[in-house]
């Protein structure tokens, strides 16, 4: 898919798949086209170039009938705060066309399984905000939508309610939905993820499971600290010199190693006499986090 | 040309009933908007209360400050003067559609909406109805405070009705022109401002509170060419009594047009949401 904005090409040649049953983990710094990419796929945007077919369905021309497969929630989608928990979803019910009476029986049923049956009653200006985020969800899933778009569910969301919701994607992928999440927390697509993709400036720059684009990454990752950021540039210019790709991130620096802990020796002899000594060395398994900064960023960063 | 495809399988395909966009459903889509937003209007009832104080001053300034000043011969002011405030209710309470779309535009509702297989007029017209309901209540209230003040119509409740339906039928042209600014603006604050100016100018460059022909030629050339200006006259001519066909047919007209271009306008508007 191909999207621009004025002059700046937000999607330039994007391309994924998402089986039903299965959860997508779009990951990508603000700005490399997450968000773009999501409301292509709910119809609220005309892609430029290409096609996307959700639910068999292609999104442009068959844009009216895709809204009835499509659930979406996060960040830019939104529930009436001066309705209540109830009133929102019978609301959205009706609109989904699963008419009157099966809108209060399923958003009975989301209440229920959202843990907002007691709050059901109040509007929901006065929910927190987890309950909120939940009741956002809830209102995707009134007429069971083959597909689910979460756009950064759980920002700002405490680190329970983030849970929960982690739950609830589990049991709806496990029903057979297939979900698209973007986000911008690593450990969310590590834990909820069976394939993540990670792009940049609208291209797909990395896909795989999360445990493959980690082993891709190295098997360990050297964690160095100066304690003083001019400390860790010298380290970085030395590291780089011997032929290593160091990551800096203020007075730490992060290296990987295709061979292991053994490696470790070397990288200190890479920097013995041009660079102070470290303060820590930590050795430990590369996550996401090492993924992606190494994409989506050169190694040294501001 | 890349493709990206999502749970492609038949299934979800099979489910889809056929796309019905039936008047029935786009009335009870719109109906199910209206309810939503009278529900909410009750339930920031700051709005309501503004929406109804505000006319209800203008009343008692123009009746007892300014009206012993202002001379309008062959008529009492008060009965001169109802009509120019029924107007000027329907014209500021418009501005009120303006800034519930832009709220539902700011807290990201509308998106919702639109990624929904609802009908894509209901969001819209859910909105324009729901705000013609509330523009029925303050008229009436003005009724009351005109009557309490002194208003007494003088060709009787025919003539009144009649205007008042001039009045609602311009009231719900101008909430589809606020409805297209609303879309445009995801600040209610900023679309507040930018709405009340205009008002302001048709309301006062009319001959909603004193003859136009107190006015300057040029100001009358403009004042007396416009929307507020036509209904006024056609209301007056309703209430006070006079030949009013030719002016009940230009406030028709005006509110008419208005209508249709405003809502091709908004309705282009909300097509761009969320992008």
């Amino acid at each position: 898919m191909r999207k621009a904005f004025g002059g700046v090409q937000a999607l330039d040649g994007l391309s994924l798949a998402v089986p039903a049953g299965s959860v997508l983990g779009l990951l990508g710094p603000n700005g490399s086209g997450k968000t773009t990419t999501v409301s292509i796929l709910a119809t609220l945007l005309r892609p430029d170039a290409g096609r996307a077919i959700v639910g068999g369905l292609d999104v442009v021309t068959q844009a009216a009938r895709v809204r009835q497969v499509i659930g979406l929630a996060g960040q830019f989608a939104a529930v009436d705060p001066n309705l209540t928990g109830r009133e929102n979803l019978r609301l959205i019910g009706r609109l989904s066309r699963i008419g009157r009476s099966q809108a209060r029986v399923r958003a009975d049923e989301l209440l229920d399984s959202f843990g907002l049956s007691a709050a059901a009653g109040r509007l929901v200006r006065g929910y927190s905000g987890g309950m909120r985020r939940r009741l956002d969800v809830a209102a995707a899933l009134l007429h069971r939508p083959a597909v689910l778009f979460l756009d950064e569910p759980t920002t700002g969301l405490d680190p329970e309610s983030r849970f929960a919701l982690w739950d609830c994607v589990r049991d709806l992928a496990r029903s057979g939905t297939a979900v698209l999440l973007t986000t911008q927390y690593l450990d969310e697509a590590d834990a909820l993820a069976d394939q993540v993709v990670i792009i940049a400036e609208g291209r797909v720059a990395d896909t795989g499971a999360p445990a493959e684009l980690k082993a891709r990454f190295g098997t360990v990752v050297f964690s160095l600290d100066f304690g003083r950021p001019e400390a860790a540039r010298a380290a970085h210019a030395a590291l780089a010199a011997s032929g290593y790709r160091p990551q800096r991130d203020g007075a730490g620096i992060q290296v990987r190693s295709a061979t292991g802990s053994g490696e470790l020796t070397s990288v200190l002899r890479a920097l013995d006499g041009r660079a102070p000594d470290p303060v820590s060395v930590a050795v430990r398994e590369p996550t996401l986090d090492d993924v992606f900064l190494s994409l989506t960023r050169g190694g040294e960063a501001a | 040309m890349s493709t990206t495809a999502i749970a492609p399988r038949q299934a979800a395909a099979s489910r889809v009933t056929k796309a019905s966009t039936t008047l029935t459903t786009a009335l009870s889509d719109t109906a199910s908007v209206a309810w939503r937003n009278l529900l909410t209007q009750l339930r920031t009832p700051q709005a309501l209360v503004f929406a109804t104080i505000q006319p209800v001053i203008f009343v008692l300034l123009f009746r007892y400050a300014f009206g012993g000043a202002i001379h309008v011969p062959g008529t009492n002011y008060v009965d001169f003067l109802m009509p120019g405030i029924f107007a000027q209710t329907v014209a500021f309470g418009a501005v009120g559609t303006a800034v519930g779309l832009s709220g539902d535009l700011r807290t990201g509702i509308l998106v919702r909406f639109r990624a929904l297989p609802m009908a894509r007029i209901a969001v819209l017209g859910g909105r324009t109805v729901a705000d013609l309901a509330r523009n029925l209540l303050v008229v009436a209230v003005m009724i009351g405070v005109g009557f309490a003040a002194g208003f007494r119509s003088p060709r009787g409740a025919g003539g009144l009705l009649a205007a008042l339906g001039l009045v609602i039928a311009f009231g719900y042209a101008l909430s589809w022109g606020f409805a297209s600014l609303g879309l445009r603006v995801s600040d209610p604050e900023a679309a507040q401002a930018a709405a009340v100016p205009v008002m302001f100018l048709l309301v006062f460059t009319s001959a909603a509170f004193v003859p136009s022909t107190a006015m300057p030629g040029w100001l009358q050339a403009f004042g007396t060419h416009q929307p507020v200006d036509a209904l006024v006259n056609a209301e007056r001519a309703l209430i006070l009594g006079g030949p009013a066909a030719h002016d009940v047919l230009i406030s028709l007209a005006w509110s008419g047009g208005l209508l249709i271009v405003f809502a091709l306008l908004a309705a282009r508007n909300y097509a761009r949401v969320g992008r």
